[in-house]
């Protein structure tokens, strides 16, 4: 880890102000993901912006029968807020399926969607890594890539976003509330929250320096039955191979996004659409123009048979 | 104590404390954070600084240069130690230890990704880790060898041992296995391949070293005292003597601890030249590729049976890679002595690799030979259109196969298998594979055999009798997180007649007797063994002193008693204490008696009928493993080795990046071992046995039978599930998938 400096915010503009004014800061909440990264080396901030202090942690109603949650609630409570269970149950099951019990209770609902990829050639210094040092190539390619992207990807990258709660979310066509150092505030759909890595692979999001998320809103409820299958290798505690989160409504329409296979949440309209049709049609049309490798190959059909497990299940 | 002849009746044999279960007497101390591990000698070791070990970078080639002036001028730093300060420190001497293939301080060559370079010693763990990283170092790289495939493809045969154990020759042969498997009418020929495996052990490798003067003293997790002793002393070229090698708690071991590692001796380096104690613990990523691991191997079985099923020729072939004078992993070595068979052929192949050194893990031999083995006689036993059990059962065998000579000393795996069949309900199982379903899940049953052989290891203790009647044991053996602790109080108390709570019992520290150490499962009955021993000679001088003769003295109650006289056992040392030592060592019984450890693997598992993803239903192991010291640690010992041998199966895999010789899923996110969730209820059953050729605990080991075999019942139970055969190791859902039947 390289010495830093600390300082905790008070005021979201501030903090905005704070991090856009000091090249090489970062905003920290929960920590979980930075401080791994900066043990390794893999993050080298120079200052850190604390935002702990800034509230954003409580879920409100909208006008219009949504949900307003704070960037800093927590997956626990998120998980486990009753309108959520309700009424956006896919994102209850996504968020349970990720990570660990302590995890979950210090992860925040903003630093959720800015986790890094899992991509272990990201996580080992001696690689190359456009994504940790811009130019430098991508080990991954060529390399031992099951866990990597299929779709999405890039001559520069071909990781993917790792997250659970993310894919949930970009079903429910969540929008991400942020405010920048000018005091600026932007609505961002979550469906170009994600960058796909081009030969920018450094580049995750559409954030710009110092822009701070507040919130995550969710519009009204979708009604549908909800589901999140997240395939892995082991019961708990690893990130998905491939997931499908769905909200599938009783005239067998609904919406379908799949995560641990692109740089962001997966989600085709037109391949969803075709939802009545099956599994095998909506995959067939959201991967359309797959570059998988041979180790991750497997998962196009794993994609199209989690997808069929949930329309089965959806038809009781 | 010689042991040369089978053990008759003794003490041990009342099983008022020894053969009952008992809580680990270290337990207190472990779940209240109050024993001490490696790296917390906080007291002994005041003031000590932190050293950080820098990696290669590179799997193969020279180091050109190093750049180590901007770590040096990082806040907080005392020192830096590369290969070339070795002189100037006064280790001129500086070598290789006997049980290492690999130096443990690398440079100017560069032997396998991640090796040792340097060690940056700092005033904070934080300062010291940010140095390490500001050291600039310039390699050549080479060309190195890195896809065992490829060379394997002109590996010499090569025999070997794994140093727990599990030797075999390069080649071995009984009759004429290619006539009898080309003659004979059911055959099989099929090859299998289990990947490297990282011990993945909870607490990382750590040490703190402290020198007063030219005496060191270097707190460790270490699981064999004396060989890492004698190693550190050999590697830093001064007399064994002059260090103090203590290893009191281990945080599990697996057999990545059975030797001295960077840790040690980085940790020796650094407090020399930082001229005060310095701890040492590597960083999780770093361990996959410094330190060892089980090497993959690439397997060959054929098995030739007569249409009733008994087995007429069967060959076991291992290819597996290591360092440069590495040693094979001896995966057929089970296979000459599991089951029946006239003609016979075994044989391993070593192919020279550039990957981070190959040495043993749990069971080294038949955990991975086990995995194959298992699988053949399934398979097997289908094309003869057997129960896998039946097939099991009919080609067991009394005797050595390659020498119907000797007899085992005990052998009941038969009684494994059938009670464990029972016990499973096994005749539910259908033996059409794919036929069962619930749900959205395959369901399957699966068994294999458990074998391990029991080792013999020379073991000494001393014990001591004070004047309020403590017994206190004194043995270089360790507790890995096994119960060594608890066995030895255990056999303490039975021998002297005194509760568990009035025996004391120190270990892991090179000032006390060499014992076995804790590997290949001959910790447990080789250190109580010795401890028998030494307690022999106490009782001896116990009756000595109370004048009683001491061949009719019977120890009870925590009282000594002869005839119709009495007395306490503490009166004994009133005069004062009273100090036996002995140790057990072996003759020649085992040219005559093959020891071996026997059981039965039963699971079920449920394969998704969708995403092929398998999970565990229940398991359940029969062990036949001589006197079970204590049954709880027994048992925690066995559903530990089942969970290793659940993530053999399902998902343990060292990733091997062929361009640069590396080892890629290097932490535990990406190296996946089995979570809580996946495993689901298992049952252990002891069958009840007394082994009195193997030593007068009439005990042998079941750490490692608990993993024989577990990886094969669970192939088994998914092919019976699926009708899918994978024979590549781990049985990932993507090597099946699109085998499954159509969901969509």
């Amino acid at each position: 880890m390289k010495a830093f400096t600390y300082e905790r915010a008070t005021d979201p503009v501030a903090a905005a102000r704070a991090v856009a004014g000091h090249p090489g800061a970062k905003f920290i909440a929960g920590g979980t993901n930075l401080l791994d990264l900066m043990k390794i080396e893999v993050e080298t901030p120079t200052h850190l912006v604390d935002v702990q202090d800034l509230g954003f942690d409580t879920i409100e109603r909208t006008k219009d029968g949504g949900l307003r949650i704070g960037a800093l609630v927590t997956n626990t409570d998120l998980a486990a807020d009753e309108r959520v269970r309700r009424d956006y149950a896919v994102l209850t099951r996504a968020i349970v399926a990720g990570a660990s019990g302590q995890l979950r209770n210090k992860a925040s609902t903003a630093g959720n969607l800015l986790q890094r990829t899992r991509c272990p050639y990201f996580y080992d210094t001696n690689m190359a890594c456009n994504k940790r040092k811009p130019g430098s190539g991508c080990a991954a390619i060529g390399g031992y890539s099951r866990q990597l992207g299929v779709i999405g990807v890039s001559n520069s990258c071909i990781a993917t976003f790792p997250g659970d709660m993310a894919v949930a979310m970009r079903v429910l066509d969540a929008v991400i509330e942020t405010v920048d150092a000018g005091g600026q505030r932007r609505s961002i759909p979550i469906a170009d929250f994600h960058r796909l890595w081009g030969d920018h692979p450094e580049q995750d999001t559409v954030l710009r320096p110092g822009e701070l998320i507040t919130a995550v809103t969710l519009p009204k409820p979708l009604g549908g039955q909800h589901f999140y299958e997240k395939v892995r290798d082991r019961a708990s505690y690893a990130y998905a191979l491939v997931s499908v989160a769905a909200v599938i409504q009783p005239d067998g329409t609904g919406r379908v996004a799949f995560g641990g296979v692109a740089p962001r949440p997966w989600r085709v309209e037109a391949a969803e659409a075709l939802l009545p049709q099956g599994a095998a049609a909506v995959t067939e049309r959201a991967f359309q123009g797959a570059t998988p490798t041979k180790d991750n190959a497997f998962k196009l059909p794993l994609a199209t048979r989690a997808l069929a497990a949930v329309i089965a299940e959806s038809k009781g | 104590m010689k042991f040369d002849t089978p053990a008759g009746a003794n003490p041990i044999d009342r099983m008022a404390v020894v053969g009952r279960a008992h809580d680990r007497i270290d337990g207190p101390l472990k779940t209240t954070g109050r024993a001490p591990y490696a790296y917390e000698h906080h007291r002994e070791a005041p003031n000590a600084a932190y050293g950080q070990v820098v990696g290669a970078a590179v799997a193969k080639g020279m180091v050109r240069s190093m750049d180590l002036d901007a770590a040096r001028a990082a806040p907080g730093v005392l020192a830096i130690v590369t290969a070339a300060d070795l002189g100037k420190l006064g280790f001129g001497q500086f070598g290789k230890g006997k049980f290492n293939t690999v130096k443990l301080l690398g440079g100017p060559a560069v032997d396998h990704y991640h090796q040792a370079l340097a060690i940056v010693v700092a005033e904070t763990f934080e300062q010291a880790r940010a140095a390490a990283n500001l050291v600039r170092i310039d390699y050549t790289r080479s060309q190195g060898r890195f896809d065992l495939d490829e060379a394997l493809k002109t590996a010499p045969l090569t025999g070997g041992s794994s140093d727990e154990g599990s030797a075999a020759p390069g080649m071995d042969r009984v009759g004429d296995f290619e006539a009898a498997f080309a003659a004979a009418p059911v055959t099989l020929d099929a090859r299998y391949t289990t990947p490297d495996h990282s011990h993945a052990m909870m607490e990382p490798f750590a040490s703190i070293a402290s020198w007063t003067g030219d005496a060191l003293t270097l707190w460790t997790s270490n699981q064999m005292i004396a060989w890492g002793h004698g190693d550190l002393a050999k590697t830093l070229g001064m007399p064994k003597d002059k260090i103090s090698f203590q290893s009191a708690y281990v945080g599990g071991g697996f057999g990545g601890k059975l030797f001295l590692r960077t840790d040690a001796v980085m940790a020796a380096l650094g407090a020399k030249a930082a001229g005060r104690p310095v701890k040492v613990a590597l960083p999780r990523p770093l361990i996959a590729n410094n330190t060892t691991h089980r090497p993959a191997t690439r397997q060959r079985i054929r098995i030739g049976a007569t249409k009733d099923g008994t087995i007429t020729a069967i060959a076991h072939e291992s290819g597996s890679g290591d360092q440069p004078n590495g040693s094979p992993e001896t995966a057929v070595n089970q296979t000459k002595l599991l089951y029946a068979g006239a003609n016979r052929l075994t044989a391993m192949r070593l192919a020279v690799l550039d990957l981070p050194e190959g040495n043993a893990m749990r069971a080294p031999g038949e955990a991975p030979g086990m995995m194959a083995l298992e699988v053949a006689m399934d398979e097997m036993a289908e094309k003869l259109g057997m129960d896998p059990v039946a097939f099991r059962v009919k080609n067991d065998t009394q005797v050595d196969p390659e020498k119907p000579t000797r007899r085992f000393s005990q052998r009941q795996l038969v009684r494994c298998l059938t009670e464990g069949a029972d016990r499973f309900g096994w005749t539910r199982r259908n033996p059409k594979p794919a036929a069962v379903r619930d749900g959205r899940w395959l369901v399957g049953m699966g068994v294999a055999s458990a074998f391990r052989n029991h080792i013999n290891m020379a073991s000494g203790a001393r014990v001591r009798l004070d004047g309020r009647g403590v017994v206190t044991v004194e043995t270089d053996m360790t507790d890995i997180g096994t119960g060594s602790y608890t066995i030895i109080a255990q056999t303490a108390a039975e021998m002297m007649g005194v509760p568990v709570d009035a025996v004391v019992v120190r270990l892991g520290n090179s000032a006390y007797p060499v014992s076995a150490g804790s590997g290949g499962q001959f910790g447990a009955a080789n250190a109580t063994a010795g401890v028998y021993a030494a307690c022999v000679k106490l009782r001896d001088q116990v009756a000595q002193r109370l004048g009683y003769n001491s061949a009719d003295v019977a120890f009870a109650g925590g009282k000594v008693t002869s005839g119709n006289r009495s007395a306490d056992l503490a009166q004994a040392a009133a005069a004062g204490e009273l100090v036996a030592q002995d140790k057990i060592e072996f003759g020649d019984l085992e040219k005559q008696w093959q020891l071996s450890t026997f059981g039965a693997h039963f699971v079920e598992v449920g394969v998704d009928a969708y995403t092929g993803a398998t999970r565990l239903r229940r398991m359940l192991a029969v062990c036949a493993a001589g006197r079970i010291i204590n049954p709880k640690s027994a048992r925690s010992q066995v559903i530990g080795a089942m969970t290793m041998g659940v993530g053999s199966a399902l998902m343990e895999e060292l990733a091997v990046d062929p361009r640069f010789g590396l080892f890629v899923n290097h932490d535990l996110a990406t190296y996946e071992v089995p979570v809580h969730a996946d495993i689901p209820h298992q049952d252990v059953v002891f069958l009840d046995e007394a082994d009195d050729k193997a030593n007068p605990m009439k005990a042998k080991g079941v750490g490692e039978l608990g993993l024989c075999g577990v990886g094969a019942a669970v192939a088994n139970a998914i092919y019976n599930a699926t009708g899918v055969r994978i024979r590549d190791y781990p049985i990932t859902l993507d090597k099946h998938l699109e085998k499954l039947p159509a969901v969509a």
